[in-house]
């Protein structure tokens, strides 16, 4: 045996030690509906910013062989509104705005004589479901010389034929695995995929790699991030 | 590692009992925050998952189980999100705060299994499970209490693991690897909330069992009239 107290002075040794836990009460902020929706935005924003300091220009994302590849026919077409917006794939360009020397309306044609690259990649869905597929088409990269886009640029931000939208940094947009892709599995994109052209980004979550291609922007700032960020997604969702 | 105790006299009786000083500030602080944290990374967890109740592929999609929605945090997937990503900063930083201290103070030697510990496992067990005598100890936790609690702490970290692996399987390709791939990784993710809700949940009955003396002690971490045999 140590030492000898009171019970009086046990007690109050007992009440301080159950005082210092009142911090714990703090939590409790997230309770309060007006607090709550700050306090999850600061938590996304904080995450976010984790994840653009993981993120790594030169680290490439794992590529498979075609033996790994998920069947064509079993490769989701995850749309949050229409399979197929009827792109009127004849006279469709992309429409290039922003900080770019070359702006203007840019034919597939124009697209199909950079270099081609086809990759094996992994497509991962928020949701959680992940399947591999064939992917065709140029480095997003070597597009944004083809336009002159100025290097100092912040933002690639794309608008899509089914009003969908979306935006990627500029380090994401530069990666060499970076695509906008006009194959899939080594045939001309389909309706459902995307036709004629899509982003493919090994690096980054399924719902930044818009289909329906209509609008490209190269800008500074962003007026808006993109379709589900801007309903409460994370906003940098590099994997 | 015996326990040292403090006599307490009663200033109107003169009885005396002792009282032991169990949980350090450090250690009751972690509980509760990492109490608070397990809960909202598990029910926004259920919600997450309801977006995707599979493990297998998404063509075609084979449920696992319908979670009920009234047991999932978050409303919708994006707002699963945002708590999931919020929490897992705080679940994080009370890890590292507690495992940091448990080192620096030595505290650990109270609550680490240890192979000392083995021995006594048995008869813990024989007292637990098929109502032998109970076996006497010094300490403030006995081998099964150890055990049940170094696994808990094994468990978290594994959670933050697999948890990381799943949010930079590319970044981090090689803890996805390690774990078999992407896909994998999550399955692992989920079978590790599941081992520990049933420490949890064994965990809870014991607190039932043990009663309100038991319980305050982690809240002013003293234990008054111990069950062991503090010196």
């Amino acid at each position: 045996m140590n030492s000898r107290i009171d019970s009086c002075q046990f007690k109050t040794i007992s009440r301080r030690g159950l005082l210092k836990l009142t911090p714990v009460a703090v939590l409790g902020a997230f309770a309060i509906p007006q607090l709550q929706k700050p306090l999850l935005k600061g938590g996304l924003r904080f995450s976010d910013w984790a994840s653009t300091r993981l993120f790594r220009s030169g680290h490439l994302a794992p590529t498979f062989t075609d033996s790994d590849l998920t069947p064509f026919e079993k490769f989701p077409i995850n749309d949050y509104d229409v399979d197929d917006p009827e792109v009127d794939l004849d006279k469709w360009t992309l429409a290039v705005s922003g900080s770019v020397q070359k702006p203007g309306d840019y034919t597939l044609a124009q697209i199909h004589a950079l270099p081609k690259v086809t990759q094996n990649t992994r497509h991962v869905c928020v949701e959680g479901w992940d399947v591999i597929g064939r992917f065709g088409g140029v480095r997003l990269s070597d597009f944004l010389k083809t336009i002159g886009a100025d290097p100092t640029a912040r933002f690639i931000s794309v608008e899509c034929a089914d009003d969908y939208y979306e935006s990627i940094d500029i380090a994401t947009a530069m990666h060499p695995q970076s695509l906008l892709c006009y194959e899939m599995y080594g045939q001309p994109l389909t309706r459902e995929h995307g036709a004629p052209l899509r982003l493919s980004i090994p690096t980054t979550i399924g719902y930044k790699q818009a289909k329906y291609l209509t609008h490209l922007k190269v800008s500074h700032v962003l007026e808006k991030v993109g379709y589900w960020e801007d309903q409460g997604y994370p906003e940098f969702y590099g994997l | 590692m015996a326990t040292r105790a403090t006599a307490i006299e009663d200033v109107r009786t003169g009885e005396v009992t002792q009282a032991v000083y169990e949980h350090p500030f450090v250690v009751r602080l972690c509980h509760w925050v990492n109490a608070v944290s397990l809960f909202v990374m598990v029910g926004s967890g259920f919600q997450i998952f309801r977006a995707f109740p599979s493990f297998g592929a998404k063509i075609p999609q084979k449920d696992l189980l319908d979670w009920p929605k009234a047991l999932a945090l978050g409303g919708w997937l994006g707002g699963a999100l945002q708590w999931h990503l919020t929490f897992i900063w705080i679940y994080i930083a009370t890890g590292l705060v507690y495992i940091g201290y448990q080192i620096f103070s030595g505290n650990y030697k109270q609550v680490l299994f240890a192979r000392r510990d083995l021995p006594g496992v048995w008869p813990m067990v024989r007292h637990y499970f098929f109502f032998g005598p109970k076996p006497l100890t010094k300490e403030v936790y006995n081998p099964l209490q150890k055990h049940a609690y170094t696994s808990a702490i094994g468990l978290g970290v594994l959670s933050v693991l697999t948890g990381l692996a799943i949010w930079k399987p590319v970044q981090l390709s090689w803890l996805a690897w390690m774990m078999g791939g992407f896909h994998l990784a999550r399955l692992w993710h989920f079978l590790i909330m599941w081992a520990m809700l049933a420490f949890v949940f064994g965990h809870l009955v014991m607190v039932v069992l043990h009663g309100w003396n038991n319980f305050v002690s982690m809240l002013t971490g003293w234990k008054k009239d111990p069950e062991y045999d503090a010196e």
